[in-house]
């Protein structure tokens, strides 16, 4: 199936004509710059969903990125000036190779594949994703990490004058996440530059982010500039603004209620009625094992 | 005063007709519900508001003869209080009573906006003429004394909600603050206001 088939364009692109038609939206509208964007291939890769992908149009227009808003339509508005080029990914800490990555060469990898995705917000709705990328194992691999390496840091970009909105988010940046070691190496735990035949629009994490589709959304953090591997568990962003709502861990848990709402459903952004989550997002096969003797009420 | 009734009616009316307008032209974004329920949550805080703002405005502007919208305007607050209430019971918990209690028990911000909900009901149903006599002035104005629980509830309610930009909450808890601290200033400069009431009757007491 094609993309283009989900949402066919003329359709969106009405819907966004029909949005600068009204006088205030269409002054303070900046649309998304879907059609600008670049192509990419690559071949089908393990772990697809059969589920029909979110069309392209909301999950570039739904969006959760701090640092260019906290309401969901401001990302796709304020993210189109983020600077994605050049770009270098530093990687460091406890590795043999420790170095600075141009992202052209991090692209050149490993092939690209496009795998789709259930993708589960901690804020109980849902989505499909096309993303296209390879695994995260494979740059880890590539700098050789030290015997004493349990877990990895993700760092985001964070700067203020591309980014002015988020003095107002609430939350401490630059945006920080983290895995354990094994987390990290598990075959579906990908290195994202790509969805829907395309490179990442800013707003979805561009131009390299992670994607680990058994866990809560905010664990695959976007726009990623430095990775470093680490002895103990670093700190991770909703974590520190909130523990008691945010764990380290963050699996997509229906028995394990968020404080202020349940964790048992989620809306499917385009259906009405809600569907139950699954457990571990429904990736249980792959990442379960992962997690034996572990209580994951205390590891929440 | 009959055809500003009738205008003000029409204008309280437009956030409701755009939401219906929007939904028709499916132009409610990627998570329709979720738009709903923010929207009819934002303007049963505003109507809550702005009726409260009512009193200040009629002593400030000298302009006595806004008494008479203020019934509208705390209905049309209940109105998107309703809407808001059916959002939740219908197009998020699809009438699970039993995941609605749990709800309302467990989880603070449910608490706290049902609270502001409940507590508008007798306030709805005493909004007529027939009960301001039934009750007399001064009780029905006492009941009525409700609506400062209702708003800092639902303010309560959307500060506990957001994740961490407080910033509109914030600005709800200001506006609400302020409108109430004005009574009580208003309150303690003026002991003998008893007085008035007392000579002024029903539309005094509605003060």
């Amino acid at each position: 199936m094609k993309y283009s088939e989900v949402t066919p364009k003329s359709i969106y692109l009405n819907r966004r004509r029909f949005l600068a038609t009204l006088p205030i939206a269409g002054a303070a509208l900046s649309l998304p710059r879907a059609y600008a964007l670049a192509k990419l291939s690559a071949v089908k890769g393990p772990f697809s969903t059969d589920e029909k992908p979110t069309p392209f149009i909301d999950v570039s227009t739904y969006n959760n990125f701090y640092e260019f808003g906290t309401a969901k339509d401001e990302p796709s508005k304020n993210a189109g000036k983020l600077k994605t080029s050049p770009w270098e990914v530093k990687v460091e800490g406890e590795v043999a190779k420790p170095q600075v990555f141009d992202f052209d060469a991090i692209m050149k990898m490993a092939p690209l594949e496009e795998r789709i995705y259930r993708h589960r917000c901690v804020e109980a709705w849902s989505i499909v994703v096309p993303w296209i990328g390879f695994p995260l194992n494979v740059l880890i691999k590539a700098v050789e990490p030290t015997a004493k390496a349990k877990f990895v840091a993700f760092e985001s970009l964070y700067d203020p004058k591309q980014m002015p909105a988020a003095r107002w988010a609430g939350i401490p940046f630059p945006y920080v996440e983290g895995l354990r070691m094994d987390e990290a190496m598990n075959p579906l735990a990908l290195l994202c530059f790509g969805m829907y035949g395309q490179v990442l629009p800013n707003q979805d994490g561009a131009p390299i982010r992670l994607v680990v589709p058994w866990k809560y959304g905010f664990k695959s953090i976007k726009s990623i500039v430095k990775i470093k591997f680490v002895k103990s568990e670093p700190p991770t962003t909703w974590n520190l603004a909130n523990a008691h709502e945010y764990g380290f861990y963050s699996n997509v848990n229906p028995s394990v209620d968020h404080p202020r709402w349940s964790q048992a459903s989620e809306r499917r952004l385009g259906e009405f009625l809600k569907r139950k989550t699954l457990m571990f997002n429904g990736y249980g096969n792959e990442v379960a094992s992962l997690y034996t003797g572990m209580d994951l009420r205390k590891y929440y | 005063m009959k055809w500003i009734k009738i205008v003000v009616f029409a204008l309280c009316l437009v956030p409701a007709g755009l939401l219906t307008w929007k939904g028709f032209h499916q132009d409610l974004g990627a998570n329709p519900i979720e738009f709903i329920t923010h929207a009819t949550g934002d303007w049963t805080l505003r109507f809550l508001a702005i009726t409260l703002a009512i009193t200040p405005a009629r002593r400030l502007l000298r302009a006595p003869q806004l008494i008479r919208l203020r019934r509208m305007l705390g209905l049309f607050a209940f109105f998107y209080g309703c809407l808001h209430f059916m959002t939740y019971l219908w197009l998020d918990k699809f009438f699970d009573l039993h995941e609605i209690a749990k709800d309302v028990w467990k989880r603070p911000f449910i608490t706290a906006g049902f609270t502001g909900f409940v507590a508008m009901l007798p306030l709805a149903a005493t909004s007529t003429a027939g009960w301001i006599r039934r009750l007399g002035g001064r009780r029905w104005q006492q009941l009525h004394r409700l609506i400062y629980l209702s708003a800092a509830a639902g303010v309560v309610h959307y500060y506990w909600l957001v994740k961490s930009d407080v910033r509109e909450p914030l600005l709800y808890g200001f506006i609400v603050l302020a409108l109430l601290t004005y009574r009580a200033i208003f309150a303690l400069m003026k002991p003998a206001s008893g007085d008035v009431r007392r000579r002024g009757g029903a539309v005094a007491a509605g003060d």
